[in-house]
């Protein structure tokens, strides 16, 4: 999202295409070999394709894709979107509707990542949210009470995990892991183990109804992000979660306010799971403590890093996650539509989620680095 | 160079140790003998601890040798170093806390009885192993309660299992106190007795002349030499560190009377283990200089004034105003600015973009709800590197991938943004080419000297461990010595003989203020 | 005003009346209030601020002491462990006899297993999240191997224990060769596995087989009452548990690596092998727990021990480890596992509280160790060594 070139982890490292900027203001010595090392013209529509080639978004999209690609190729069906009881009907769009929970949670874990946390609460905050503001509307209370009663609930839950990171300094994995067992906990007790049905119809519009054709929630999913990065772009908090990511000493020797910065984004992730957690139960009609947002923590995870952002904290792509989100519920679904076994979606994942952690690691970097560097011819540097 | 005639234990030659961007070694060397307590001494970026990484196994050398008992050795690990003799006792000791003396001492080298570990064997020879050394402690108890000194007595204990017959000493003194640094000093002159041959690194002048034999001196990556500890004076060897005399007198630009109001002033500002208890004043448009040696408490002044650490004693004033910082962000409220000396870790956001770095100050200042509108940043991030001379190709670019003397000028950049009252510089010209240095420090002094009225300027707090720079750019000037405040030279009786007789600690100069 | 060089035979007491004597700068590393005596000129017993030998009557130091002392959590879950036990007595009829207290172990044996293996992780500094998945992997595995293609049982044994292991060894290779995250990499991992499962088969596998039933139904007697076979050898895992961590080099390695992992590096442990080792024996322990399991309920299927992880972890915290490694007791695995059983048995005989309690209460239990852990550990992490 932000406009400057993508995450350089530490030292940089040399890469094929960094020499698109201009090379005449280049300092004599530097840090990096990269900038001194290739003297070589290349045509500009080659410069175009080295700075597209670096774009955060470009790999998530293309995934993206090519998985869409492949399901034209093997089910006719799929790229097909009608019109029925006056709105899309379709494969896609019913994407876009059961994707739509987990895009909110990727947002929020997305800022969580990008400090340098995780929170693996997150489906407990769904469990406890969606069953709130079931209890709530079976009890008669407007809607609008219901969910602001959930949304606190889920804004408790992300102070909670907040306090423990930023103020005890607890290990996050284990702050939002004590959550992760409790949480659930509480959920089944409020709902008694049971799944709570709700009949009122105006409860299924955020998870099942239409707006100008689209689904509600992909509004709400849109309305959220759109919200989200303008927050983070007009004002400095864009600026400020970074650099704690990146740098923590540095930033709070700056004068940043980083137990703050930390503490407001597992805020805004329990605020975003409660969402979701909203969105869900409203979809399928009722409240499920037992399953509802069962492993979304690790999808939400998962579609964080498929977006491009590293788990080691920094900088965020907020649109990356989104399409990762996407990514992974186009990938169920079509898994689904193909006939293979859903639990093929497990391994999938898992797979999937081992190979970009060792693509993202810097060890596999090195190892590229000595592979590459074996062949060619000698060079004046040295790694 | 003469010794008792017998052939050296472990020699360096023509070490040459370059990572990208800055050579570390050139040509250093080095000889120990057996039976010998060497000192090793330097300067920071002298390549003292790139020295010993070098002979500990952790860097592979570029070019040179190593040779032990005459036979050419190539460590290419710890472990490997370990095993060929060469022991390394750090300052931070490297040793696990959480395990018991009897096993630190142990730990990959159990005595074992029918497979498995025998306790009461390793227990009895570890008291064994401590008492060699004066030690008498409890060797079940974690290694975590006990304090450094007796740490470091256990990892020394340990190198001597290990049957070392080099031992280096990396800064073993730094956070001892007079009695542990004598009980580890009878330790030593024990094992040199029996033949061993001790490395000691160190920046302590009163330890180097009591307890080592010769000292090698290190300078800018090379060895400056060799020098028996009885035939070399303080000030020589102060001298030699520091290196050769600045051209004096070199008219520095605008100097400013220090006879402004006090923008800062502390009394009695002290933290344990940091810093002993302090009086400073500064005054508006002057730069005051603070030198001293390595370690003598430069840095933990700086953090202490800027709230980055905790003071246990002492209040800061500012403009008229008692402060006491228990965070960064409150001195910046104030008035003050940081430029800190690891430029890496504390300074720069290596992948935040040149502008961003810039206006970061500032920002954290004004808040996270009034951004600096982009069009303004740009402004700023131009018209800086316009002024300070940063060679970037373009402001958007990551600053990690600036040299060295780019990133400083840029952190520059940010704090000056913030028109501090006190601008505190640690170290800014370490690692930086002379052009760029100069760059930076007529800037400086051209910030002090702007400005209408004389209360109104800023006033700088210049810390560096390059004596001549120093002299040529302060006002006024402050020497550490050993955590403490000695000295406080004004304008006119800056000079270098002086200072460097105050930094030594020849003749003793008296408190002043 | 420079301290004179003090000669080697003078003694190291400062004379009071010099002005340049250098106070203590060093912080005090150790909780002990008293000022660390000045040593006497004897150069015997030089012993700078710890006080090897109390001295008597100091008590606040040896309360604080035992306070910071790793053994302290450990400690304070037996007395736990003592006081629910006591309340349950005292409250419910037939809470203290003692066939109910040998049916906890017969119920959480598997669970015991899976602690033994977190144990070990968790001292190493690591987590292993897929350990429940395995278990649940190693039953869907071992019931199609008997059902499916009538694999004798002791093979079938062999197998699941050797597979078990492999995904372990295979987890650990990750974590080191790439240096990744350990919980990104078992998270992956548990998906993995459990996924396997499904793809073995969706529905549960019921086992027929004769040794498993057998074992099933077999109660060996002991005084007060009977145990399962299960329990036997989760007791007798535990036992190996114990001696690894305290009898062998691998153990004190773990140890070594989860205090200070560059330390242990530098002193020339080896690394790599001890953490593949260690991932290697998580997954053991999870496969043995799948057999366990499976003499238990006789059945193999992918929904099997559903969180079972996050109880061993809560186990194994709530019984004295520390999740940032290197400080705690295997014995602690038992410990914590039974106070994990104790509450789910003490709201069951309850009847009025439903058992959703149960995963609350676990959770404010581990998030009271985990704080009082973190509060504690702070003067002992700053004691002496930098980092």
């Amino acid at each position: 999202m932000a406009e400057t070139p993508p995450v350089i982890e530490s030292l940089p490292l040399p890469k094929d295409g960094r020499t698109s900027h201009a090379p005449s203001a280049m300092p004599a010595a530097t840090t990096a070999t990269a900038l001194a090392a290739h003297p070589s013209q290349r045509p500009a529509w080659q410069a175009w394709l080295g700075t597209l080639h670096e774009h955060p978004l470009l790999r998530p999209v293309l995934a993206l894709v090519i998985l869409l690609l492949v399901d034209l190729v093997f089910l006719p069906d799929f790229w097909q979107v009608q019109i029925r009881d006056g709105h899309l009907y379709g494969p896609l769009i019913d994407i876009l509707n059961r994707a739509a929970p987990l895009m909110l949670a990727s947002l929020g874990m997305s800022l969580v990542i990008a400090t340098r946390g995780i929170d693996v609460s997150v489906g407990a905050v769904v469990a406890m949210s969606a069953t709130v503001a079931a209890l709530m509307v079976n009890a008669g209370q407007p809607l609008l009470v219901a969910y602001l009663a959930a949304l606190g609930v889920a804004v408790l839950c992300g102070a909670w995990n907040g306090v423990l990171v930023a103020g005890l300094k607890l290990q996050p994995i284990i702050a939002t892991l004590i959550l992760m067992v409790a949480g659930r906990g509480l959920a089944q007790l409020m709902a008694d183990g049971q799944i709570i049905t709700v009949y009122q119809s105006s409860f299924f519009v955020l998870g099942s109804g239409y707006l100008l054709g689209l689904p509600v929630s992909l509004w709400v999913v849109l309305a959220v992000a759109l919200a989200t990065t303008q927050l983070l772009r007009r004002t400095a908090l864009g600026l400020f979660i970074q650099a704690v990511g990146l740098n923590p000493v540095a930033s709070r020797l700056a004068g940043l306010r980083t137990a703050t910065l930390i503490f407001g984004c597992y805020v805004f992730a329990g605020v975003c799971a409660g969402a979701a957690g909203l969105m869900i139960a409203s979809n399928i009609k009722s409240a499920d403590a037992n399953n509802a947002g069962l492993l979304l923590e690790l999808d939400a995870i998962l579609a964080v890093t498929l977006g491009g952002a590293s788990l080691a904290g920094g900088k965020y792509h907020l649109a990356g996650s989104l399409v990762g989100a996407l990514i992974i519920q186009t990938l169920t679904t079509t898994i689904y539509s193909l006939g293979v076994p859903p639990e093929v979606n497990m391994v999938v994942k898992a797979l999937v989620v081992f190979l970009l952690c060792i693509l993202q690691s810097s060890e596999w970097r090195a190892m590229l680095r000595r592979w590459r560097q074996r062949p060619a011819a000698p060079r004046g540097d040295r790694s | 160079m003469r010794h008792n005639g017998s052939a050296p234990v472990l020699v360096l030659e023509g070490i040459h140790k370059g990572f990208p961007g800055v050579q570390a070694l050139t040509g250093a060397g080095l000889r120990l003998f057996s039976g010998e307590i060497h000192a090793l001494m330097g300067q920071n970026g002298a390549g003292k601890s790139t020295l010993i990484k070098v002979v500990t196994g952790l860097y592979p050398p570029d070019a040179g040798s190593i040779s032990l008992h005459g036979g050419p050795i190539e460590p290419r690990s710890t472990a490997q170093a370990q095993d060929l003799g060469i022991s390394t006792v750090y300052q931070e000791v490297n040793l696990c806390p959480n395990l018991s003396v009897a096993e630190n001492l142990f730990i990959g080298r159990y005595p074992k009885r029918l497979g498995q570990i025998d306790w009461k064997r390793m227990r009895a020879r570890s008291r064994e192993l401590l008492a060699e050394l004066e030690l008498d402690i409890d060797v079940e108890a974690p290694l975590a309660r006990y304090s450094l000194a007796v740490q470091q007595m256990v990892a020394i204990a340990r190198a001597l299992n290990i049957s070392a017959q080099v031992l280096i000493l990396d800064e073993p003194t730094s956070s001892l106190d007079e009695a542990a640094v004598q009980h580890l000093f009878r330790v030593m002159r024990r094992l040199r007795d029996q033949g061993m041959a001790i490395l000691f690194v160190t920046h302590f002048l009163d330890q180097v002349y009591a307890v080592s034999d010769r000292i090698t001196v290190m300078r800018n990556g090379r060895t400056e030499g060799e020098y028996w500890a009885a035939e070399l004076g303080r000030l020589e060897l102060v001298q030699k560190m520091v290196g050769p005399h600045a051209a004096q007198g070199q008219a520095s630009g605008d100097h400013c009377s220090s006879n402004g109001t006090t923008v800062l002033r502390t009394q009695g500002l002290a933290r344990r283990g940091a810093l002993h208890p302090m009086d400073m004043d500064i005054r508006s448009g002057e730069v005051l200089g603070l030198c001293g040696l390595l370690g003598s408490g430069r840095t933990e002044t700086a953090r202490l004034l800027f709230g980055a650490d905790a003071a246990d004693a002492g209040d800061i004033e500012v403009n008229g105003r008692r402060h006491r910082f228990s965070s960064p962000r409150q001195a910046i409220a104030a008035g003050l600015a940081f430029c800190s000396e690891d430029r890496k870790l504390e300074g720069a956001i290596l992948a935040l973009s040149v502008r961003e770095n810039i206006v970061l100050a500032l920002q954290a200042r004004q808040g996270w709800w009034r951004a600096i509108p982009l069009k303004r940043q740009r402004a700023i991030a131009e018209d800086y590197v316009r002024r300070l001379g940063i060679k970037t190709p373009d402001i958007n670019t990551p600053i990690g991938l600036l040299s060295g003397g780019n990133q400083q000028k840029a952190l520059l950049a940010r704090w000056l943004l913030t028109q501090p009252r006190l601008l505190i510089l640690d170290e800014p010209t370490r690692g930086i080419d002379v052009r760029a240095k100069e760059e930076i420090m007529t800037e400086v002094r051209r910030l002090c000297a702007e400005g209408a009225e004389q209360d109104r300027r800023m006033a700088v707090l210049f810390i560096s461990s390059e004596l001549p720079e120093v002299l040529r750019c302060s006002d006024r000037l402050m020497v550490l010595r050993d955590r403490r405040a000695c000295g406080v030279y004004e304008r006119g009786e800056l000079n270098e003989d002086t200072v460097l007789e105050a930094i030594a600690g020849d003749g003793g100069d008296p408190t002043r203020d | 005003m420079s301290a004179s060089f003090p000669s080697p035979a003078s003694p190291a007491t400062p004379s009071p009346g010099d002005g340049a004597t250098r106070r203590s700068l060093r912080p005090v590393p150790n909780p002990a209030p008293s000022p660390s005596p000045m040593p006497s000129s004897s150069s015997a017993a030089v012993d700078a601020g710890a006080a090897s030998r109390t001295p008597s009557g100091n008590r606040p130091a040896l309360l604080l002491r035992w306070l910071h002392h790793p053994a302290f959590s450990a400690q304070m879950t037996v007395v736990l462990l003592l006081v629910l036990l006591a309340a349950g007595g005292l409250r419910y009829d037939g809470f203290a006899a003692p066939q109910v207290l040998l049916n906890l172990l017969i119920d959480n044996a598997y669970l015991l297993v899976l602690a033994v293996g977190m144990s070990l992780v968790i001292l190493s500094g690591g987590i292993d999240l897929s350990v429940g998945a395995v278990l649940a992997l190693s039953t869907t595995v071992a019931a199609w191997l008997l059902q499916q293609a009538h694999w004798p049982a002791p093979a079938v044994m062999a197998a699941v224990l050797v597979g078990g292991s492999l995904f372990g060894v295979l987890q650990g290779a990750l974590i080191h060769v790439f240096r990744l995250q350990p919980f990104i990499v078992t998270l992956a991992g548990m998906f993995l596995a459990r996924g396997l499962c499904y793809l073995i088969s969706v529905d549960s596998i019921t086992i027929s087989d004769e040794t498993f039933v057998h074992i099933s139904q077999m109660q060996i007697p002991l005084p007060g009452g009977f145990v399962s076979p299960g329990a036997v050898i989760a007791v007798g895992l535990l036992a190996v548990g114990i001696w690894i961590a305290h009898r062998s080099g691998f153990g004190r390695a773990v140890y070594a690596l989860g205090g200070n992992e560059s330390s242990a590096l530098m002193m020339g442990l080896p690394v790599g092998r001890t953490k593949l080792m260690v991932y290697g024996f998580s997954g053991f322990c999870a496969s043995l727990a799948g057999l366990l399991f499976g003499f238990y309920m006789l059945s193999g299927y992918g929904l099997h021990a559903q969180g079972a992880e996050l109880d061993a972890i809560a186990a194994v915290v709530i019984g004295g480890t520390m999740l940032s490694g290197g400080y705690g007791y295997m014995a602690g695995a038992l410990s914590g596992v039974l106070v994990l059983g104790t509450i789910q048995t003490l709201i069951a005989f309850d009847g009025t509280l439903s058992s959703w309690w149960t995963k609350i209460v676990i959770g404010a239990l581990l998030f009271v160790f985990c704080v009082v852990q973190r509060l504690l550990s702070r003067p002992l992490a700053g004691a002496g060594a930098a980092q």
